[in-house]
Formats: C-alpha cells, structure tokens, sequence
C-alpha cells in the first residue's frame, strides 16, 4: 500500500497542499518559472510549460481565514486603495507590496495571468499586480454570455488568445510550447474535472456523507492541481471516501441533518468556523453550492473550440436565466430545504443580480431563504448576530415548509 | 458669427428639457435608442436612421431600484435602473448595452426584467482589443448588431450609409477636440459648466447639428481676445463629473477645465474612427485604438502616462480624480495615477462622486483646501 492510499482524506488535502507549496516555493531554485493566475483559468498551458501556478484568490482566501486579513486590508488602505475594492484584491494587492502574510507566502512572479470568466475586477487587480512586480500580464478574456449559448464568435476570439498565451509562454519560457506535455494534461484535467464533480456529487445523497464545508477544502485542489493526476487521485479517493460512509451509513458531518440548504455565493472565510458552527448547531447541513460547477472544465481531449466554450461557460459567466436554471437544479438535484444568500460586499457579479437570481429560484422551488450582508475576506463586513438571527429565521421557515405551511418568502 | 453666450444657450435649452428633445426627435418619424454606458457603435444607429440617446442616470431619487441593488451598486447603475422602473425610459424602441463591468454585465440582464418592451442589444468589446483575434471577434459582434438595427429600424444599413455617419461622428469628435484644444490653449473663456454642456449636449442632439453648434463656438472662442491667463487651471479625470453641484462650485471657486479624460466626455470622442475600405472594419479598429481608459485592459498603464502627458500639455495647477463612488476600476486606477502625477509633481485631489447623494459643504471646503495647496506651490 502507497503512503498516500494509507491517509484519510484530511491528511491527504495536508499532504497535498504541501507538496503543492513545496513545489511552488522552490521552484525558482528549480529553474522553474512561476506565475500568478485567476482560479479558473486554463493552466493547461502553464503546466504543460512546467510552470509553478500560484493563486492570488486561493492565498487571499487562505489568509482571510486564519485571521490575517484584517493587516494587509490596513496596508492596502495606505497603499490608497478604497475599502469598496474587493478584499482579495486588496490582501494580494498589499501582500505583492510586503511579500510578508501570517501564512505560507509566495514567491515572486515572472508573470501574471487572469481570465474574465469569474469578473473584470481580476483585470484591474492583475494589472495593479504586474505594475507591482513589472512582470508581463496576459489577459484571456471570455466575454460576458449575454444569452444563454456561448457564440462562435466567442469562442473563435477565445481560441485566438490560446494562440497568443502559447506564443506569450514560449517567448518567457525561452523555448518552444510543449505540445505533447499539453496533450496529456489536458487528458488528466478532464480526468481531474470528471472526478471532481463526482465526489462533490455525494452531496446528493439524503443523508449526505458529505458535509458541504469540506468543498471548500477540496476546492483548493481543484484550483490548484488541476492539471496533476495527483488530483485525479485525490477526488477518486474523496469518492471512495464516500461510499464507504454511505456502506456504513455514516456522514463527515457529524450531527443531526434535519435541514439541507444550498449557500449561494462565496463563504465568508473571516468567520467561517462561526458559519458552520451555528448551521451545524441548528441541525442544518450544507449540500448544494455553486462550487463544483466551477471547476467543472469538461471537454473534448485536443477540441479547442470546446476548451474554449468550457471557460467561457463557467456559471459566472453566464446570463441571468442559466444561473437561475442551475440554482434550481441544485435546489432540486440536492434536495435542498432552504438557501442562504450571501451578500458580499466584495464581488458586484455575484451581488447585483442577485435579487432576479434568488427571487426566480424561489418561484421555481418554494424553499425559503434567506439573505445575509458578508464578505468573502473582509472581517468588517460581517456582523454574526445577524448571520445567527437570519439562520434562525431560516430554520424556522424550512421547518414551517416540512409541516406543511406555506412560506412566502 | 454668433456671439458664445447664444451658441451656449442653444445647447442649454436641450439640456434643461431632454425628454422634449428626445420626443422632438420622435415626432419626427425616428425611432429612440438607448445608448448606456460606457461605449457603444452609435454610428450604426445613426446609419440606420434612428436617434441614440445617452442615458446615464441622472440625479433621482432611488426608491424601486432598492429592491433590485443592493446599496453599494454605483449611483450610476442605480439611478439608470430607477429610471427603468419609474418608466424614465419608456420613450426607448431600443436599447444598446456594453458590459465592461462587472455591474454593466449585471445590467445586461436586469434590464430584460425592467424594461421587457424595449429591444436590448448587446455590444460586448472585447478586453483584448490589440489583437487581430479581438478585432475580428468585434467586427462579427458589429455586425449581428447592425443586424439587429436594421429589424428595428426596417432600413438597411448600406456601407454607404455607414460610411457617412462614420464620417458625421468623425467631423463630431473633430470639432469637440478643437473645442477643448481651444480651452486648454485659452482657459477662461468658458466656465466648468459651460464646457461641461458643450459634451453633454452630443447626447442629446442630432449629432450632425451638434457638430455645426461647436463649430461655430470654435470659431468665436478664438477669436475672443477677452481672456485674461487665469490660475487653477485643473484637468479633470474620472467617470463623470455630474452631479451640477460639483460643477457650480468649481465654477464659484473659479476653477478652469484645460483638458479632461472623463468617460462621459472626452474618452467619448479623443479616438476617431480609423481610414479603411470596409466600414464595420473601421469601427473594430477603432476600438484597437482605444487604451487609457479604465474599462478596458491596459496592461502597460497607458492610462497614468495619458493623465500626466494630458496635464503637462494643458500646463494644469492640478488634476481633480473626480472618484466615481463604488467604481472599482478607476479606484483601482487611483494608486497608480496618483503616483505617476506625484512624479511629475502635478498636485492631485481625489473627489467622491455620487450623483444621488452630493456632499456640496464638504467638496467646496476640500477644493478651498485644493486651491490653497496649489496657491503656495505658485
């Protein structure tokens, strides 16, 4: 038996996310490359490149959540930047400024890369980056889909940016784009993607043997080894993980599941242990989110008109009637008894189409909600008195739903 | 030649009534079309015969947009989506969405809810517009849009027809960045206001008489000896410098605008269409051009270089960042703008801007505070 099949996921997700790390920070030392990149991006071409790939959300997320954010957030306000910009934004901003975090840092960019599929903001914020480290920035922008299908004109536009990232790795890389590598990576992110969305969707089940938080842990993975068949492992396992639950008809979530509810939106990574704890002491169970999809990059092996059309197609990046189409099917597929909202100060996508999102879905469910004012790093932006009173409500409704009595929301 | 005061009026009088100068335009057979910021190809609405009206939002009291925003939308997305709700709008056949933002991607859909009468049409630019591959993407999306005018309008757009509204918008830019030639050459012939109307006025007037009103402005501008080398000569960046209140206290305070790079005025018509045989062609090349803007990918941050080559070509005191409230990307830009003009020792003073909610006491005392500032460097 390899050390990795003897670990239990938690020690795997430490184990990985070390080696990952371990990878990213010597890889200068290692003659490696290194480049700083949006979460959804295609790093097929970067790892087909041996490029290390680090993730300037992922880190903000990371030090949000140990407690760190609320230094760098002073340091962004002196660097002039204003409290409205995103809190990611702001903590990479001024970590780029110091190279100093409460947690593991990281090293140097030779170059930066974001895609528009998730939001504009990253443009003006990896500008503010490359300015910062005078490394080169490309851009691959998937145009926002206005209508439900992403347009061949679209995708032809996509595909002429995958022409020029190549062109633009070759040119930093000092040597030619690595076809055959890419050949394969794509091959094993396919893979990773396919496995992902199975292991997430355990979640379904009723019990679940997922507990939803745990997403957020794995989802790091996704972002950050897509490409490695270390991460197709790591999801077969999360999923091999979950039918052993399912045979012993236990769960990772460990209390009752009376409620299921689907959490739309970022987590609040500043107060998340108070987040779990106070749905987990109500009973309630996190199943449904829109995460999984995210990371759900499927395609065709060698298609790039499909690759192409796969990023553009990634649910912030779709129109108001398929993100509301998608909600419903979670709400649906995961059995969900009720929905959190999260406003987010940080991210206006996510934010100003939220009402049409969360009353349509509604209408298409009857499963009450509620909506509560967060952010996804900036601690200030959180009141938990708030957070508790408005679960309570929700509970309360999902329960009135279970015993019959209509809910008007 | 009319004397400036009568040629200003004109443009006063449209402005002070727009929903009659739009009905004006209606009454004339001409179909109204809706051109929301920040960009759109207004020559195909013209080469189809239509009128494009800019609607912007304006100052209006949000009561129905509240419940589709949250309170930190822009207040330019929030008095454009009360406007849709309050039938603001209502006078629109057709409505022409860019989505450069984050927010302005979100109106793209909340406008199908708020307003499901009028035809949207939707002009996506692509970030990447250096690119042959983002010009070619944008040509095709001119196209279909023209496409779609065409339906709306019952009239063809011909590359004829195209060609001379490219060629009327071209004479339009022409004459506006000789008007603000003028006043950075000779401040002090308008106040902040004036010049202020003059940009506003494109958005509301047949472009082609627009055109003939600078023209004539031009023409008496340069040839009034009256004025006198005034200080506090100020370039003006940012979104917008509505609310009218800003604008009358940098007119009390005896401000004078010697250039601009306000989205709403001079990034409007600073980049002319380009020469070339296919007329849709000319329009995705025109976007190539644009850059210092900060809604569209400027990697190199072209746009701190065009403030600071802005200001030390109109010989500014100092540059007013007028800061759009919750507009990310020019509070992004901000920084660095600010440290590009800190190198070239041009003084800057970041002003909040919300159209909804104007703090008029504390903006007058922090331009009283700007202005002495400036006076001891002097």
């Amino acid at each position: 038996m390899s050390e990795a099949a003897s670990l239990t996921i938690k020690e795997l997700v430490q184990k990985l996310t070390g080696d990952y790390y371990e990878g990213l920070c010597n890889a200068h030392e290692n003659g490696k490359l290194v480049a700083w990149c949006s979460s959804v991006a295609p790093q097929e071409f970067m790892e087909a490149m041996d490029i290390e790939v680090a993730y300037p959300e992922n880190h903000a997320a990371a030090i949000a959540a140990k407690g760190g954010a609320l230094e760098l957030l002073d340091h962004a306000d002196k660097q002039g930047f204003n409290n409205d910009i995103c809190a990611y934004a702001r903590i990479s901003l001024a970590y780029a400024d110091l190279m100093n975090s409460p947690i593991q840092d990281l090293p140097r960019p030779d170059f930066v890369t974001c895609t528009t599929n998730i939001c504009n903001t990253l443009i003006k914020w990896y500008e503010n980056l490359a300015r910062t480290f005078n490394v080169p920035f490309i851009l691959i922008d998937t145009p926002f889909n206005v209508e439900e299908t992403v347009s061949q004109n679209s995708i032809d536009y996509i595909k002429a940016q995958f022409v020029e990232f190549i062109h633009q790795l070759e040119i930093i890389c000092k040597r030619p784009f690595n076809y055959e590598k890419f050949d394969k990576v794509m091959e094993i992110s396919n893979e990773s993607s396919k496995e992902w969305m199975r292991a997430m969707s355990y979640a379904a089940y009723k019990p679940s043997p997922l507990d939803g938080f745990n997403i957020l842990n794995y989802m790091a993975l996704a972002v950050c080894i897509r490409g490695r068949q270390e991460s197709v492992d790591f999801f077969h396992a999360v999923s091999d993980e979950m039918e052993r639950l399912l045979d012993a008809n236990e769960s990772q979530f460990k209390g009752e599941q009376n409620y299921r509810y689907m959490w739309e939106g970022i987590a609040v990574w500043p107060y998340l242990s108070h987040n779990y704890k106070t749905l987990k002491n109500q009973n309630a169970i996190f199943v449904g989110s829109v995460y999984p999809y995210s990371w759900n990059i499927q395609y065709e092996h060698g298609n790039m008109d499909e690759m192409a059309r796969a990023y553009s197609e990634v649910p912030p990046n779709r129109c108001l009637s398929e993100q509301i189409k998608l909600r419903t099917s979670i709400m649906k597929d995961y059995k969900c008894d009720g929905a959190l909202y999260h406003m987010n100060r940080s991210c206006k996508l996510l934010d100003m189409m939220q009402q049409g999102l969360r009353s349509r879905v509604y209408e298409n469910t009857s499963a009450p909600y509620i909506v509560f004012d967060g952010d996804q790093a900036d601690p200030r932006s959180f009141a938990k008195a708030q957070f508790e009173t408005r679960v309570q409500a929700l509970i309360e409704n999902m329960e009135a739903e279970k015993n019959g009595i209509e809910v008007k929301n | 030649m009319k004397p400036i005061d009568d040629l200003l009026y004109e443009m006063k009088v449209i402005l002070a009534d727009i929903p009659a100068a739009v009905k004006a335009q209606k009454n004339q057979g001409k179909k109204i079309i809706g051109v929301f910021p920040v960009y759109a190809p207004e020559e195909l609405i013209h080469a189809a015969g239509m009128f494009p009206v800019g609607c912007w939002g304006g100052r209006v009291n949000i009561s129905k947009a509240a419940t589709l925003l949250p309170p930190f939308a822009c207040p330019v997305m929030q008095s454009i989506t009360e406007k849709c709700l309050t039938g603001g709008y209502d006078m629109l056949d057709g409505a022409l969405i860019s989505a450069p933002c984050d927010t302005l991607k979100c109106f793209t859909q909340n406008f199908k809810k708020t307003n499901p009468n009028v035809k949207a049409i939707y002009c996506v630019y692509p970030q990447n517009n250096k690119l042959e591959g983002g010009v070619r993407y944008l040509y095709n999306e001119l196209k279909k849009i023209g496409k779609e005018l065409e339906e709306l309008s019952g009239s063809k757009i011909t590359e004829q027809k195209l060609q001379n509204s490219i060629r009327v918008y071209n004479e339009n830019r022409e004459a506006m960045m000789e008007f603000t030639r003028i006043l950075s050459e000779k401040p002090g012939l308008l106040t902040p206001s004036q010049r202020h109307t003059v940009a506003k006025a494109r958005y509301f007037m047949d472009k082609e008489a627009h055109t003939v009103l600078v023209l004539e402005l031009n023409e008496a501008l340069r040839a009034d000896q009256s004025h006198s080398n005034p200080n506090r000569k100020v370039l003006l960046a940012g979104i917008m410098t509505e609310p009218d209140g800003l604008l009358q206290i940098l007119d009390e305070l005896k401000f004078n605008v010697a250039a601009d790079e306000i989205a709403h005025e001079s990034r409007q018509f600073r980049n002319p269409v380009p020469q070339g045989i296919d007329q849709y062609d000319r329009l995705a090349r025109q976007w190539q051009n644009v850059e210092g803007c900060s809604v569209v990918y400027d990697p190199g941050g072209k746009r701190g270089q065009h403030i600071v080559k802005l200001a030390k070509e109109a010989a500014v005191d100092g540059v007013l960042y007028c800061q759009m409230k919750f507009c990310e990307e020019e509070e992004f830009d901000y920084p660095y703008v600010k440290s590009a003009l800190d190198e070239a020792q041009i003084p800057v003073l970041n002003i909040e801007i919300d159209p909804l909610s104007f703090g008029r006491e504390q903006t007058r005392t922090r331009l009283q505070a700007f202005i002495e500032q400036l006076e001891i460097r002097l």
